[in-house]
């Protein structure tokens, strides 16, 4: 009973820490229409900030609180709002997350380039050694100061929003934007509002959860992530039902570290709150189709046949010099290159085309590489890499298609999240501490043999993912993308669309990362984790996720990156930050860099003035005005 | 032949619709009018199955609809337009009508090839000139008219078309009323739902009112024109009184 009622009391504490975060997700979501990836980064941020007062400049805890909280956090989310969210208007899923997923890389890496991440940051906890014991177990002030804070923001935030007239303007913007500005409401100075209170409270679970854990960027930036299970639970909506999110997310986790201690389940106990976060997001009831588009892009052209062919084999041309050409000092970055590249293209059908955000593609790519090490070089090991990820990933998408848009990607986010843990760091799987050793395919050893390999895999892939785009297949996707309502009253089969989809960008994502895996020799468990996964998309979305080149380019420039960190120095991360501004630039350029050229290079043609429909068969209308009398 | 028998849908404690009943039979176009609010686009999505009624139910050519998918509606044939557009924007105006082609195609397997099929329902609807644009550059009367070539391409047998009239010039309302009734002598069940009553009265042979989520009145264009109840919803108690 005593052990029950220990793990209960520290569930509660973390749950209130989750319900901090959640709480705070929400009103950022509500009052802009826009998921905050980046919310974990704030509160990175603000847990950075508070040590840099108080460890660093010798400032008071408590005051060094209320700046943190009251001021920095709020600013942050202020400038946040009107340097970005303003500019996303009714931008796409794909645009607004990879623009918050861009933010978070960069609140990383400049985190990493103020705070070398190499020295050890602590923050201390409040009240540091007073212990109070409640019913025999023993609660830290720390403890008690996390539960008071979220009852009080709780309680607050409740009032706020009922009994204050910004409150009150704040959920009438949330229930319709257009007519609490007809009854004279800022939707501007609310969502501007909505983004500070949010970063508020984001900032206050940063500054309370830093004396927990040890201050590192990237460690701060994900716990927060846990937190969305409880915002999902309150259907990223209701502020009460996100709080008992937040506790049941923490009891959950709390007793299963207690009680489940048999090796396997001890092994999912990290991934608790991503299955959590995976189960209530297959759970939650689904809002009706939506009846209401996004502004229209204007697409990049789809090239035919025969410059498909024409820009195929001018590929295996180059591919082929290059192989002969390059010095062998180089031949491995550009093998990889080619292989990442290959990932990257198995996401062009999926979000560029299908409009499905997939924030796990790597993982798939994991699970090609540790397939092909485990059956082996051959041609059943290449087939085994397509197949076994495509599987996994029709598994993954059966539950979750019914889900869409944010839902999905947030699904996709916790397998990424949960295979992580649990997979990936496993010592079943990952027999080495090297990493798992992964054969070259085909016995292909020579390095400039192997090169031409992968690019001619990319080459097929491409052509293939073209020629997609050309059918009718291709033709759903798009449709699927652009109006899911559209293609539901046409009669198309959605779900078996959107599976066939998934299924195949999966598969062509683990051949990507079998070939990356031979390439490599062996992989590990960084080799394909979250942050690096989501890095990916969004190189591809500012590139240029819908066009093969865009995506070739991307995976190209990641290749290139290290070399220009070389070049530069005291910079703590170049890629999270040029990847990150990209992201943020997409605000303006959504269709991404190369389809933004694509399209304007496009010769302009005004539509022209139409003429009057033709009807058929001709009715005359004196025949129909006699009819009529 | 549509039928929809006593629908209700309860918004809160809203009734947006209560004991609706139509009929809308094949070879004639039936109108659906009633000011901003009345429930015609949420009548809509319930005969469409993007929303479900709490009440009532829906019948297709006899065969009774309620619990069907909204594919499963669209593949018996029913094909619908909407207010807000929803026209495929990154495809071009050809690959709007021949995906829907295709998709019907893919049931029957008969006829003529999607692309044939497109071409001649855009000539039909006027937009031949701009099959190549991409559709989410066209303006909105455009755009409404290749949502209406669109749901032709599945071959409906009952069409239901929400404002299709709305950002044209009255030249090209006229035109379009002649298409719909060119439609309806094909054998079509048309619905229309429509602000522009010229073009309602014109081409309608039977019209229903809706008003705050109930049937005002029902009746030939001439029978709705003359009804007291309908001149108060649209014009107000006090003008018809004076």
């Amino acid at each position: 009973m005593d052990t029950f009622l220990a793990l209960t009391v520290t569930g509660l504490v973390t749950g209130c820490l989750y319900a901090l975060t959640a709480s705070g997700l929400v009103v950022t979501y509500t009052t802009s229409g826009i998921f905050n990836f980046a919310h974990g980064a704030i509160g990175m941020l603000a847990a950075f900030s508070y040590w840099e007062l108080t460890a660093s400049q010798g400032m008071p805890g408590l005051p060094a609180l209320l700046l943190t909280v009251l001021v920095i956090s709020p600013l942050v989310g202020a400038v946040i709002e009107r340097l970005l969210v303003r500019r996303l208007g009714t931008a796409s899923l794909e645009v607004t997350l990879t623009v918050t997923v861009g933010l978070l890389l960069l609140l990383i890496g400049i985190a990493n380039t103020i705070w070398d991440p190499a020295t050890p940051h602590r923050v201390q906890a409040f009240f540091l050694g007073d212990e109070v014991t409640v019913a025999g177990v023993v609660l830290t002030a720390h403890q008690l100061v996390i539960v008071a804070t979220a009852t009080a923001v709780a309680i607050s935030l409740w009032a706020f929003l009922h009994w204050s007239r910004t409150g009150v303007a704040l959920r009438a913007v949330v229930d319709d934007r257009e007519l609490a500005a007809l009854t004279g409401a800022s939707p501007t100075r609310v969502g501007q509002l909505g983004w500070a209170l949010g970063a508020g409270l984001a900032g206050l679970a940063g500054v309370l959860l830093a004396s927990q854990v040890s201050l590192d960027a990237t460690t701060m930036t994900l716990l927060v992530v846990n937190g969305y299970a409880a915002a999902v639970l309150g259907r990223l909506t209701n502020l009460p039902l996100t709080f008992v999110g937040g506790l049941l997310l923490g009891l959950c986790q709390a007793w299963a570290v207690g009680y489940l201690t048999l090796d396997f389940i001890s092994q999912i106990q990290p991934v608790i709150p991503m299955l959590f976060l995976f189960v209530a997001l297959v759970l939650s009831p689904q809002a009706r189709l939506r009846v209401a588009q996004t502004a229209p892009l204007r697409a990049p052209s789809v090239p035919g046949a025969r410059r498909t062919l024409l820009a195929t084999g001018s590929f295996l041309v180059v591919a082929a010099l290059a192989a002969v050409a390059m010095p062998l000092s180089r031949m491995g970055d550009a093998t990889h290159g080619m292989a990442v590249a290959l990932i990257l293209l198995s996401l062009v059908p999926l979000v560029g085309y299908g409009g499905m955000v997939s924030l796990s593609q790597l993982t798939f790519a994991g699970i090609g590489a540790v397939a092909l090490a485990k059956v082996g070089g051959g041609p059943e090991g290449l087939l085994a890499a397509i197949a076994v990820p495509a599987a996994v990933g029709l598994l993954v998408a059966l539950p979750t298609m019914r889900l869409r848009g944010l839902h999905l990607a947030l699904a996709t986010l916790a397998f990424g999240y949960a295979m992580d843990d649990a997979f990936f760091s496993n010592a079943t799987v990952m027999t080495d501490s090297l990493g798992l050793p992964v054969p070259r395919p085909l016995g292909l050893d020579d390095p400039r043999g192997y090169f031409f390999l992968v690019c001619g895999a990319f080459a097929v892939c491409a052509f293939g993912v073209l020629a997609l785009r050309r059918s009718t297949l291709g033709r759903r996707l798009v449709a699927l993308g652009d109006s899911p309502a559209g293609c539901s009253t046409l009669g198309m089969r959605v779900r078996r669309t959107k599976l066939g989809v998934f299924a195949m960008s999966a598969g062509m994502a683990g051949l990507g990362g079998a070939l990356l895996g031979g390439q490599q020799g062996a992989v590990g468990s960084a080799d394909f984790g979250l942050l690096l996964s989501l890095t990916l998309l969004l190189l591809a979305v500012v590139w240029g996720v819908r066009t093969v080149s865009g995506v070739l380019i991307a995976a190209l420039l990641l290749e290139a990156a290290p070399l220009l960190q070389d070049h530069i120095s005291g910079v703590g991360s170049v890629v999270p930050l040029l990847v990150g501004l990209g992201a943020i630039g997409l605000g303006k350029h959504q269709n991404g860099i190369v389809g933004s050229v694509v399209a304007a290079t496009r010769r302009r043609r005004a539509v022209p003035n139409l003429p009057q429909p033709r009807t058929e068969p001709p009715i005359r209308e004196e025949v129909l005005t006699s009819a009529q009398s | 032949m549509l039928r929809v028998e006593d629908i209700g849908v309860r918004f809160g404690g809203v009734h947006a619709l209560k004991g609706v009943s139509l009929t809308c039979p094949a070879g004639q176009v039936t109108g659906l009018i009633g000011p901003n609010g009345a429930g015609k686009t949420t009548l809509f999505n319930i005969v469409t199955g993007i929303q479900r009624p709490d009440a009532g139910s829906v019948h297709l050519d006899d065969r009774d609809i309620t619990r069907d998918s909204t594919e499963q509606r669209a593949r018996a044939g029913l094909a619908r337009t909407f207010q807000r557009l929803e026209v495929f924007g990154s495809l071009t105006v050809r690959e709007n009508v021949q995906l829907a082609a295709e998709l019907h195609r893919g049931l029957r397997r008969r006829g003529r090839s999607p692309v044939e099929l497109a071409d001649d329902l855009l000539a039909r609807v006027g937009l031949t000139a701009v099959a190549d644009h991409q559709a989410g550059v066209l303006p909105t009367g455009s755009a409404r008219l290749l949502e209406l070539a669109r749901a032709l391409a599945i071959s409906p047998t009952t069409l239901l078309l929400d404002e299709p009239g709305s950002g044209l010039d009255e030249a090209e309302s006229h035109q379009l009323g002649d298409l719909l009734r060119s439609l309806a002598a094909e054998g079509t069940a048309v619905l229309l739902v429509e602000h522009d009553v010229q073009l309602v009265m014109r081409i309608c042979a039977h019209i229903y009112v809706l008003d705050f989520g109930q049937l005002l009145c029902e009746g030939s264009p001439a029978e709705v024109q003359a009804d007291v109840g309908v001149q108060q919803a649209y014009l107000g108690a006090e003008s018809v009184a004076s």
